[in-house]
């Protein structure tokens, strides 16, 4: 175990990675804009989000990440006063077009917040709350996608036992797997991570971290993260956010080891932020 | 120095008021325990084998014959009275007479119709008393005249107890008082007695006998009815307020509506009920169950809508976000998220409002309760009034034509409804309790 996180260290090892069925962009935003009251929170921000690998947004708190990551699976829509400008689109598809349906635009975003937060019911009801909602009734069928994304989730073996137990009697970072668990059970296409290890210890965040390089194969991940050396370890592509303003996107490394920006270099430096 | 002498006040204030609640509920509990427990007579057995078809036939019929037998003497000396009465010339006539008339009453009083006199028509005259504590009480008004000493100008008049038996000094009556004192138990015959089902009987001749199931009865139409139309309607309100409304100005009008209907006091609400429910809308011809219940309901919804509002609010944002993030629309999210952690705080302020409209009294005065009548089926709350524990309580009290000789009854239904409330609230506790913990895990 600690060797891997020795290795996960260097971030070399991670790199975009190119083999065929993971080349093209998933997530677009051109001058892709969110207002709070006609303040702007993220500015004309224009970038390509590739499918199937891992994308990470860093920058100090108030750069307007989290914002970002809230617009693409309109999460912000829940927010009063919260408008958007420019174009955010989804596998070719404006995703603030009048036509978009956004429950199943979120069947297809799936979500890990911040803090844990399962719901107060079973764990088993937990997984299945996602398929249920989009009509999946066979008891049979909801167990197998149950222990299917449990097993994915890399929580499988500690829960099976006692998936009728409440989950708020998990540990921290078992509730944040149940919480990947639950996301992940209705098969979306993308994975959005708003700090999911933040609120952890850390052999739990290593956990998620490698649960994060296990997912990447099947999966688009955006990560929004304020730990830069938990951004080199798992992501493919880094996105620096400031003061709501896109920076700098490129390869992981290259920003790590050879960031074209001063203010990029000056954040993961740690000269500030 | 302060903290110390501000948490000394605070235990001085929970300690007086343990104290005075025990001040105030301990001798209503005792007294309303006499309406279960007492010792019952002779004439309570006999009533109980008439009236509810109870207790071993051939043993009452052989008490009741021989508390009869130990009773004769009695009867025999007053027919001699009677006799000499007639005899005796006009003095003897005229001091005796009005006296022994009063004696005869007070006999009846006691003992029940003489033997060979015509029944009565009310079922109060038809029995003794029933019980022991009234019977010496009955028998100290056959005992002691009370009158009252005006000598001193200065005082209030000094209540003194004159034997009776001197107003019949040296008469062949005289006899009848000591055998009357000597001899009260064996012509009683008093005996611990139980009545637990002075919950299920129903009451005769308003109240002299029988139980409170009546009031018992519609006390629970009536609330359970009030729930029926506040849970839902309040519940959902609550859910518009906290999740759908928003923060615009007539929604803010609305909160103060419903803030200040709360304060609004009952009895305004019971006027409301007869003027809408029943004038206006006729619900019910006249008063009537259903009428009460939605009065009650208006009375008790601002609790619901604002504990249930309060309930939803503390549920976790995070609770919310996950549900919306998997798909969920705004609807399921409170069907299947919000609700249920909101459960204990909707159940604790649903039962706390069923103990208030349990108790209410104002509002159903208008609009439901009567003083006398007979336990309701389900299709009759439609459009039948009902007697409930709070009025009958009012009424037994103030209006009832004998309020002393039917105390036990009083107390039996106060404490009736003291328990009723308290259950209520310790479900509540109880069941938030154990709901809290399985949401907790």
């Amino acid at each position: 175990m600690n060797n891997d996180i020795g290795e996960l260290r260097k971030p070399e090892i991670r790199g975009p990675d190119r083999s065929p069925d993971r080349t093209g962009s998933i997530i677009t935003a051109k001058d892709f804009s969110v207002y709070y009251w006609k303040k702007a929170a993220v500015s004309e921000v224009s970038f390509d989000i590739p499918a199937r690998q891992v994308t990470a947004i860093i920058g100090p708190s108030g750069c307007g990440k989290s914002t970002f990551l809230r617009a693409i699976n309109r999460m912000n829509d829940l927010i009063p006063g919260c408008t958007t400008s420019g174009l955010l689109s989804l596998g070719g598809q404006d995703l603030y077009s009048s036509k978009v349906d956004v429950v199943s635009l979120r069947k297809m975003v799936g979500m890990v917040f911040q803090k844990p937060n399962p719901f107060p019911k079973s764990i088993f009801d937990n997984v299945a709350y996602g398929p249920r909602i989009h009509g999946a009734r066979d008891r049979g069928a909801l167990s197998n996608i149950v222990r299917r994304s449990l097993e994915r989730a890399a929580l499988w073996d500690e829960v099976k036992g006692r998936l009728s137990d409440n989950a708020l009697g998990l540990s921290g970072g078992q509730q944040q797997r149940l919480c990947i668990a639950r996301a992940i059970a209705v098969e979306p296409k993308i994975l959005l991570m708003d700090e999911p290890a933040s609120a952890l210890d850390p052999q739990s965040t290593s956990r998620i971290e490698d649960l994060i390089g296990e997912l990447r194969r099947e999966y688009t991940i955006v990560i929004v993260t304020h730990n830069m050396q938990q951004a080199a370890r798992v992501s493919d592509m880094t996105a620096f956010f400031y003061e709501g303003d896109l920076i700098e996107f490129g390869e992981t490394t290259q920003i790590f080891t050879n960031p074209t920006e001063k203010r990029t270099e000056d954040y993961i430096t740690g000269r500030f932020g | 120095m302060l903290d110390g002498s501000f948490s000394t006040v605070g235990v001085i204030a929970i300690v007086l008021m343990f104290i005075s609640l025990v001040i105030l509920l301990g001798p209503i509990f005792a007294r309303g325990f006499g309406a279960f427990v007492f010792k019952g007579t002779v004439e309570y057995r006999k009533l109980m084998l008439d009236k509810f078809g109870r207790g071993d036939r051939e043993r009452i019929i052989a008490e009741v014959a021989g508390a009869a037998k130990t009773r004769e003497p009695v009867y025999e000396l007053m027919e001699q009275f009677r006799v000499e009465l007639k005899e005796k010339d006009y003095d003897y006539r005229s001091r005796y007479g009005q006296p022994f008339k009063e004696l005869e009453e007070l006999v009846e009083d006691l003992f029940g119709p003489a033997p060979g006199s015509s029944m009565p028509v009310l079922v109060r005259g038809q029995y003794g008393q029933t019980r022991w504590d009234r019977a010496n009480v009955k028998l100290g008004n056959i005992l002691f005249i009370e009158e009252y000493d005006y000598s001193d100008s200065s005082k209030m008049g000094e209540l003194v107890l004159v034997p009776r038996a001197d107003l019949f000094a040296g008469t062949s009556l005289e006899p009848l008082f000591r055998l009357l004192e000597s001899d009260i138990e064996k012509m009683m015959r008093p005996r611990t007695t139980v009545y637990w089902r002075f919950l299920f009987d129903g009451s005769y001749d308003s109240h002299f006998f029988g139980g409170i199931w009546p009031e018992l009865l519609g006390t629970f139409y009536l609330a359970i009815g009030a729930m029926l139309f506040a849970v839902p309607l309040g519940v959902i309100t609550a859910i518009y307020l906290a999740e759908y409304a928003g923060d615009s100005r007539f929604v803010s009008l609305l909160r103060t509506c419903i803030s200040s209907l709360a304060g609004v006091p009952s009895i305004v609400f019971g006027l409301f009920g007869l003027a809408f429910f029943i004038n206006a809308i006729h619900v019910s011809p006249s008063k009537s169950v259903l009428a009460g219940s939605f009065t009650l309901a208006l009375l008790v919804l601002p609790t619901v809508i604002r504990a249930s509002e309060e309930a939803i609010k503390a549920v976790p944002r995070s609770y919310k976000e996950g549900a919306m993030s998997l798909g969920a629309g705004k609807w399921r999210t409170v069907v299947t998220v919000i609700l249920p952690a909101a459960l204990p705080g909707i159940l604790t302020s649903i039962i706390i409002s069923l103990g208030r409209a349990a108790g209410e009294t104002a509002p159903i005065i208008f609009t439901a309760a009567v003083s006398v009548g007979k336990p309701l089926a389900l299709w009759e709350t439609m459009s039948q009034p009902t007697p409930a524990l709070p009025w009958n309580i009012y009424n037994l009290a103030t209006e009832h034509e004998a309020v002393d000789e039917i105390r036990h009854v009083q107390y039996g239904m106060v404490v009736t409804l003291i328990v009723l409330v308290l259950l209520l609230n310790i479900t509540a506790i109880v069941l938030r309790a154990r709901i809290s913990k399985k949401l907790r895990g």
